[in-house]
């Protein structure tokens, strides 16, 4: 009966997370320029969210190459253009599949365990505890996360790229038949810059969206357990959502072309 | 007259309907120790936690030292809380950092005490509250509840502030212990000249760490007055508190 009542509801509860998620993002990344800096738990998080997701961003990238060149050459062989195989892998590891791919398994790995950690943190008052101690919460447990997101994950999809191609390699030239001489070459002359480029810059930003959403969630988590769990959810469905949507936005921004 | 260490006027905190403090005064001056006690969830804890900042009362005022706290920025607040230790009702150690570094966390994040230095300073503390150097280097999962309050007061004590807040020091603790706590609270209000706020359900712990006591009821302060005093306060809410009754003024809420 009261459709519009539920509507308007709806969208005053949006305009308040969003809302709320600025300011948190402001405070946050503001901290991350103010002294002190805790270098001792940036190089932690640094570790823990660049070397330890580099078994899974290695994993789904290079099977995320050989299939494509498998599916690209099934594609490609119905009208004779086989040799493309090299381009389309490539093209889409650098553009889209690489940062993608790494940025999904690394919101449900890191953002996750972000809002949990800080969750528990928040429910069995630790946070109180630190403020007592005089450190501010957004110092200690939250600027070392952003930066070490915002660095780490570009160079996470670096390797991954590379990973990428390599899977795309090896489908290519140990079950296509190609020559690994033409594959390299053909690979190399379809690089560039400005794609490789692209999904680095993408990276940084999902990195970004990951450890504002895992810290975010955690922050505000309320309830014990249950609420820890749902901040965890929240964290990692936010973030992939977030993720692809930024995804498209920075798409067209980098490659919006008109058609003419 | 001197400004009192800790002062409450009138002061207001409600969570969505629920009123907890309703007009809550109290002073406590310099090197004093005061407790206060009342019934579960009357509203103890938050007192404490309106005092550090980290809860904000919508009325009222909170003053340390004459500052007054509600309304204060951040980076001030951070400033009033160097003079303040805090043991926590539940503990809240830091389960990411060893026992060391949770008792010393003060010192190196506060006072900027050399890591080194400050382990030396964390095992002394945990020897007064009689832990050994063994606990030292593991992580507070590791430890009983009763250990980890030890942990929480030895952090609270470790900077040797000027004002200390006790949540409920001696409660998970063997009477023994309890009592060599309560002479550690002693001593420090005594030796260091601390100031200490404590929350107790413990009427003998209350007794031998008091210089005065408060009674929290419905949001305000109903009794205060002297340790000498509690036995014959006249007062029937205090009377059946201290004597563990179920029966009297303070209905507790089991209907049905
Ligand atoms: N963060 C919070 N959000 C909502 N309600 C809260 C919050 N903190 C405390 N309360 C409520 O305030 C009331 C007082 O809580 P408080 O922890 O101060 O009790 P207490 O007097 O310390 O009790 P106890 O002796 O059991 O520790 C409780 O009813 C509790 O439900
Ligand atoms: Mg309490």
């Amino acid at each position: 009966m009261n459709f519009l009542a539920l509507v308007g509801r709806a969208f005053i509860k949006f305009l308040g997370v969003t809302g709320r998620l600025s300011i948190f993002t402001t405070l946050s990344v503001s901290h991350c320029f103010r002294p002190p800096f805790f270098m001792r738990l940036l190089m932690k998080q640094m570790i823990e969210i660049g070397y330890y997701s580099l078994p899974v961003v290695g994993l789904t990238t290079i099977f995320a190459g050989m299939v494509l060149a498998l599916q690209s050459y099934t594609g490609f062989s119905r009208f004779g253009a086989e040799g493309a195989v090299a381009s389309v892998v490539i093209i889409s590891i650098t553009r889209e599949l690489g940062p993608v791919l790494a940025g999904l398994m690394v919101a449900g790995r890191v953002g996750a365990s972000m809002a949990a950690e800080i969750g528990t943190m928040r429910v069995t008052e630790q946070i109180d505890a630190l403020k007592t101690l005089s450190t501010n919460p957004f110092k200690y447990l939250i600027a070392p996360r952003i930066i070490a997101g915002l660095l780490m994950l570009p160079l996470l999809v670096f390797v991954g790229d590379i990973i990428g191609v390599f899977g795309g390699y090896i489908v290519g030239v140990y079950k296509l038949g190609f020559n690994p001489a033409n594959y390299i070459s053909s690979t190399w002359e379809h690089f560039e810059m400005i794609d490789l480029l692209s999904g680095l810059v993408k990276a940084a930003v999902f990195g970004l969206i990951i450890s504002i959403m895992g810290c975010y969630h955690g922050y505000n988590s309320k309830g014990g357990a249950q609420g820890v769990g749902a901040a965890t959810t929240n964290a990692v469905v936010s973030a992939s959502i977030l993720i692809l949507t930024f995804n498209y936005i920075l798409t067209e921004l980098f490659f919006a072309t008109t058609p003419s | 007259m001197e400004t009192p260490k800790i002062k409450l006027d009138n002061v207001h905190k409600s969570f969505d309907q629920k009123i907890v403090l309703d007009g809550f005064n109290m002073e406590v001056s310099a090197g004093e120790s005061v407790v206060v006690i009342g019934g579960s969830g009357v509203g103890k804890s938050v007192m404490l936690k309106c005092i550090q900042g980290i809860l904000i009362p919508e009325n009222g005022s909170v003053q340390v030292d004459g500052d007054e706290v509600v309304g204060m920025s951040t980076r001030k607040i951070e400033k009033v809380n160097r003079k303040i230790g805090m043991l926590f009702q539940g503990a809240a150690l830091f389960d990411s950092l060893p026992v060391w570094e949770n008792v010393s966390f003060g010192l190196i994040q506060g006072k900027k005490t050399p890591r080194k230095e400050a382990k030396e300073i964390a095992i002394d503390v945990l020897a007064q509250v009689g832990l050994g150097a063994d606990v030292a280097d593991l992580s507070p999962a590791e430890l009983s509840g009763g250990m980890q309050k030890r942990v929480g007061l030895a952090r609270a004590i470790a900077t040797k502030p000027e004002i200390i807040f006790f949540d409920e020091p001696t409660t998970g603790l063997d009477p023994i212990m309890a009592d060599v706590i309560n002479d550690l609270i002693v001593k420090s209000v005594k030796e260091l000249g601390a100031t200490a706020l404590s929350i107790t359900h413990d009427m003998a712990s209350a007794r031998k760490i008091a210089d005065r006591i408060v009674m929290l009821y419905k949001g305000k302060a109903i009794w205060a007055g002297k340790v000498s005093e509690i036995d014959n306060s006249g007062n029937p809410y205090v009377e059946q508190f201290i004597a563990g009754k179920a029966e009297g003024p303070i209905a507790m809420e089991l209907k049905r």
